[in-house]
C-alpha cells in the first residue's frame, strides 16, 4: 500500500520542452532492471550525460539550482510513447514527486496516480508563467489536494482534478485489494455468464 | 436513441461496474504479457500471496530483448537473458502459457495475437506495450498499459478505466500506387499532433480502409498511440471474419456461427456519435518519411526538411532546430537527397506477410547498395515460416538482405541490433524519438515500399517511379519451396 499524500512542498524546476517522450525519461536499455528502485541514475540518461559519464552542462537538471528540485514544470505531451512504468519509478526516485503540464500521455498519467507521482494539468500560459518564475528564481511551490491549489509567494493558482484521482492520493488505497473486496462476487458473475467462445482454447496446430 | 459506436457497445458489454463518476470495472477477456514490462506485476502478486485470476486467458511471449541472430546459441547480454529467464519463471509459478524463444508460435506480440486466433472481434484485450492498439484492427478494444495496471489484471481479470472520448477518422478515396497504410499513418500523425489524440479513442472508417487487408488495418492502428490516442479500433467485416476463422486459438465448431453472430452485432451503427470527427482523402497522398525526432514530423518524398526561420512560434522553431541538430539536416535538403547506412524492416508496425510481401516487390532482382547494412525480421516464427513456405527469404537474401529471426529488434533496440552514433536508418518502426534505435542513431520512419527503396539505392527515392512487380506477380516469381 501507499501512502496518502496531502501536501507536496518543494522547489520547482523549469523543464522547457514539448513532447518529452518516455523513452528519455528513460532509456529502453535500461528496461532490463529487474527492481523499481535505483533508476534515478539513468532518469534523462541521455541528456544527462555525456558518453564518458560526465555531466552535461546544457541540460536543465544538471543546474546545482534545480538539484533539489522535486516539481518539474514540464512542456506540453509530458510522457507520450512507450507504456514502461519505468519513467515513473526513475521520476520517483530522483526525488520528483509531481509534475506540471499543459497535457499527459494518457499512460504515462495512469502510470503515475497509480505510483501516487502527482500529475497536474494546467493551461499553457500557467505553466510558461511558473517556468520562467522557476528559471528567474527559486520557486518553491506548495501543492494542496485538498484544497486544489498552488501556492507561491503570494499567489495562489486553483487546478482541476478528477475526484477519483484526488480520492487515491488523499487515502492512498490498495487498489488491487479493493476490487477484490468490493467487486468480487460481480466479477464472478460476470465470468458465469461469458460465452463459451469468448475463452481461447488451443485447437489445431498450423501446417506450414 | 442514438446510434452506438463498436467502442460503446464493446464497452458496455464489458462492464462489470460503474462508479458514479464514471470510472468503470471492465473486464479483460484477454491478457497478453511480455519479458520486459511484467517482472514487477508478478513480483507484487507474490509479494501479496495473490494468484493470476485467470491464467486460460492470460497469454506470455518473448519478443523484446531476444536475439535474432541464430536461436541455438546462449543469449550473450546477461540482463537480457535474467529477464528472459525471470518470465519463463513466472508463467510457470502461476500457470500461464508461454510461447519461449523455441515456440513456433513465438513473435512479436501484436504479431501472433491476431495471427494465432488470440485476437478476435469484441474483445477486450490489455498488454502492457503501447503498441497494444493495433488489435483494434480486428475490431477489439484493445489497451495498452502499465506495470500497476498489469498487476490489477492479473490479480482480478478487471481493469478501472476512465470512458475516452471518441474520435472519427473517415478515410475516403483510393491509394496510389506505391502508397501503403504506413504513410496514412504517418500522414494523420503529422496532421493531427502527437497530442492530438489524447483522451480519445479513434475509430477508423471509409472507403479506404474497408479496401485495406486486415494487416495493413494493423498498421494502422499500431501507430495511433503515436499521434496520442488511447487506441484505435475498427468495426470488423467479412475480410476480418475470414482472417480469424481456422486459426489456432479462434472459435471453432459449434462456437464459431455463435461468435460470428455477436461480431456482427457489435460494429458500429450508422448515426453512431463521436466527440470529434476528421475526414481525410487519400487520392493524393504521396509516400512519407519522417525527418525529425518524434512520428508527427513527417513530409511527403517529393518535400523538404523544413526551415526554423519560417516558424513563428518560438517553442516550435526551438523544437525544429533542435531535431535538426539531433538528426543532422540542413534546412531546405530533399528527402531524396538523404542518403541512409541502415535498413530495417519489420517490427510490430511493418513485421507482418503484406509488409515482406510489398519489400520483395523492391527487392526482387535487385541488389542492396554495398555500403549500406540492411536486415529483414519478421514479425513471428509462423510469419517467417510462411515467408518461407513461400520462397519470400530467397528474394531477400538474393538481394543482399539478412533474414532473421523474429523479435521487435532494432525498433526498440534493446537485443543486439543497433544503430551506431551518427548512423542512419530507413525503418519500418514506429518511433523515431532521439536514441531509439542506439545512442546516437538517427531514424527515418517509413514503408517497407520505402524502407526497401532506401535499401537499394543507399538513400530515399520515390517509390512511385520505381516499375515494382505486384504482390501476385512476386509470389508467382518467388515460386515457394
Amino acid at each position: 500500500m501507499l501512502e496518502a499524500i496531502r501536501v507536496i512542498e518543494g522547489k520547482a524546476a523549469p523543464l522547457k520542452l514539448d513532447n518529452v517522450d518516455t523513452d528519455q525519461i528513460i532509456p529502453a536499455e535500461f528496461l532490463k532492471i529487474l527492481s523499481k528502485k535505483g533508476l534515478g541514475r539513468y532518469c534523462f540518461y541521455r541528456w544527462r550525460y555525456n558518453e564518458d559519464g560526465s555531466l552535461k552542462r546544457d541540460f536543465i537538471l544538471n543546474d546545482p539550482r534545480y538539484s533539489d528540485a522535486s516539481i518539474l514544470i514540464a512542456g506540453r505531451n509530458f510522457g507520450i510513447g512507450s507504456s514502461r512504468e519505468n519513467a515513473v519509478w526513475a521520476l520517483q526516485d530522483l526525488g520528483i514527486r509531481c509534475v506540471i503540464a499543459p497535457s499527459f500521455g494518457d499512460i504515462f498519467y495512469v502510470n503515475s496516480i497509480k505510483n501516487m507521482l502527482l500529475c497536474i494539468k494546467l493551461p499553457e500560459e500557467e505553466v510558461k508563467m511558473l517556468q520562467e518564475l522557476a528559471e528567474r528564481e527559486t520557486l518553491v511551490l506548495k501543492i494542496d489536494l485538498e484544497k486544489n491549489t498552488i501556492e507561491f509567494k503570494d499567489n495562489i493558482i486553483r487546478f482541476e482534478m478528477n475526484n477519483v484521482v484526488r480520492e487515491r492520493f488523499l487515502q492512498g488505497l490498495d487498489e488491487i485489494e479493493l476490487t477484490l473486496k468490493n467487486h468480487i462476487e460481480r466479477i464472478k458473475k460476470y465470468e458465469e455468464n461469458m460465452p463459451g467462445f469468448m475463452i481461447p482454447k488451443p485447437r489445431r496446430f498450423v501446417p506450414y | 436513441m442514438a446510434g452506438r459506436s463498436i467502442f460503446d457497445k464493446i464497452w458496455e458489454i464489458h462492464t462489470v461496474y460503474e462508479k458514479e463518476d464514471g470510472e468503470t470495472l471492465l473486464y479483460v477477456d484477454r491478457h497478453l504479457t511480455h519479458e520486459v514490462t511484467s517482472p514487477m506485476a508478478f513480483e507484487g502478486l507474490r509479494e501479496k500471496n495473490r494468484r493470476v485470476r485467470r491464467p486460460d486467458l492470460t497469454f506470455a511471449v518473448t519478443d523484446h530483448n531476444v536475439p535474432t541472430t541464430d536461436r541455438l546459441k546462449p543469449i550473450r547480454d546477461e540482463l537480457s537473458a535474467k529477464q528472459i529467464a525471470a518470465l519463463e519463471r513466472n508463467t510457470r509459478d502461476f500457470g500461464i502459457t508461454l510461447f519461449d524463444l523455441y515456440s513456433p508460435y513465438q513473435g512479436i506480440v501484436h504479431v501472433i495475437g491476431p495471427e494465432l486466433g488470440l485476437t478476435i472481434p469484441g474483445i477486450t484485450l490489455v498488454c502492457g506495450d503501447s503498441h497494444t492498439s493495433t488489435h483494434g484492427a480486428l475490431g477489439a478494444l484493445a489497451f495498452g498499459i502499465g506495470t500497476s495496471e498489469g498487476e490489477h489484471v492479473l490479480a482480478t481479470q478487471t481493469l478501472w478505466l476512465k470512458k475516452p472520448r471518441k474520435m472519427l477518422i473517415t478515410l475516403d478515396g483510393k491509394l496510389s500506387e506505391g502508397v501503403t497504410a504506413k504513410d496514412v499513418i504517418l500522414w494523420i500523425i503529422r496532421n493531427i499532433g502527437t497530442g492530438g489524440g489524447i483522451g480519445y479513442i479513434v475509430e477508423y472508417d471509409g472507403e479506404a480502409i474497408r479496401r485495406m487487408n486486415v494487416e495493413e488495418r494493423m498498421t494502422l492502428c499500431n501507430m495511433a498511440i503515436e499521434g496520442g490516442a488511447r487506441t484505435a479500433i475498427i468495426s470488423p467485416d467479412e475480410q476480418v471474419f475470414n482472417y480469424v476463422k481456422g486459426r489456432p486459438y479462434a472459435p471453432a465448431d459449434d462456437e464459431w456461427g455463435e461468435a460470428l453472430e455477436y461480431w456482427k452485432k457489435i460494429v458500429s451503427d450508422p448515426d453512431a456519435e463521436y466527440h470529434k470527427i476528421i475526414r481525410f482523402s487519400v487520392n493524393k497522398l504521396e509516400p512519407q518519411v519522417t525527418w525529425g525526432t518524434n512520428p508527427a514530423m513527417t513530409l511527403g518524398v517529393s518535400e523538404e526538411i523544413p526551415d526554423p526561420k519560417d516558424f513563428d512560434d518560438p517553442d516550435e522553431r526551438h523544437a525544429i532546430e533542435r531535431a535538426l541538430d539531433y538528426m543532422g539536416l540542413r534546412p531546405g535538403t530533399k528527402i531524396t537527397d538523404i542518403g541512409v547506412d541502415v535498413v530495417f524492416i519489420g517490427s510490430c508496425t511493418n513485421g507482418r506477410l503484406t509488409d515482406l510481401l510489398d519489400a520483395a516487390r523492391v527487392a526482387l532482382g535487385r541488389k542492396v547498395m554495398h555500403n549500406v547494412r540492411a536486415f529483414v525480421v519478421p514479425g513471428s516464427q509462423l510469419t517467417k515460416r510462411t515467408a518461407e513456405r513461400l520462397g519470400l527469404h530467397r528474394i531477400f537474401i538474393d538481394a543482399g538482405f539478412e533474414w532473421r529471426n523474429p523479435g521487435c529488434s532494432m525498433c526498440i533496440a534493446m537485443n543486439e541490433d543497433r544503430l551506431k552514433p551518427g548512423e542512419r536508418s530507413a525503418s519500418t518502426s514506429n518511433r523515431n524519438f532521439e536514441n531509439r534505435q542506439g545512442p546516437g542513431g538517427r531514424t527515418h520512419l517509413v514503408s517497407p515500399l520505402m524502407a526497401a527503396a532506401a535499401a537499394v539505392y543507399g538513400r530515399f527515392v520515390d517509390v512511385r517511379e520505381l516499375d515494382l512487380p505486384s504482390r501476385e506477380e512476386v509470389l508467382e516469381h518467388a515460386g515457394g519451396y
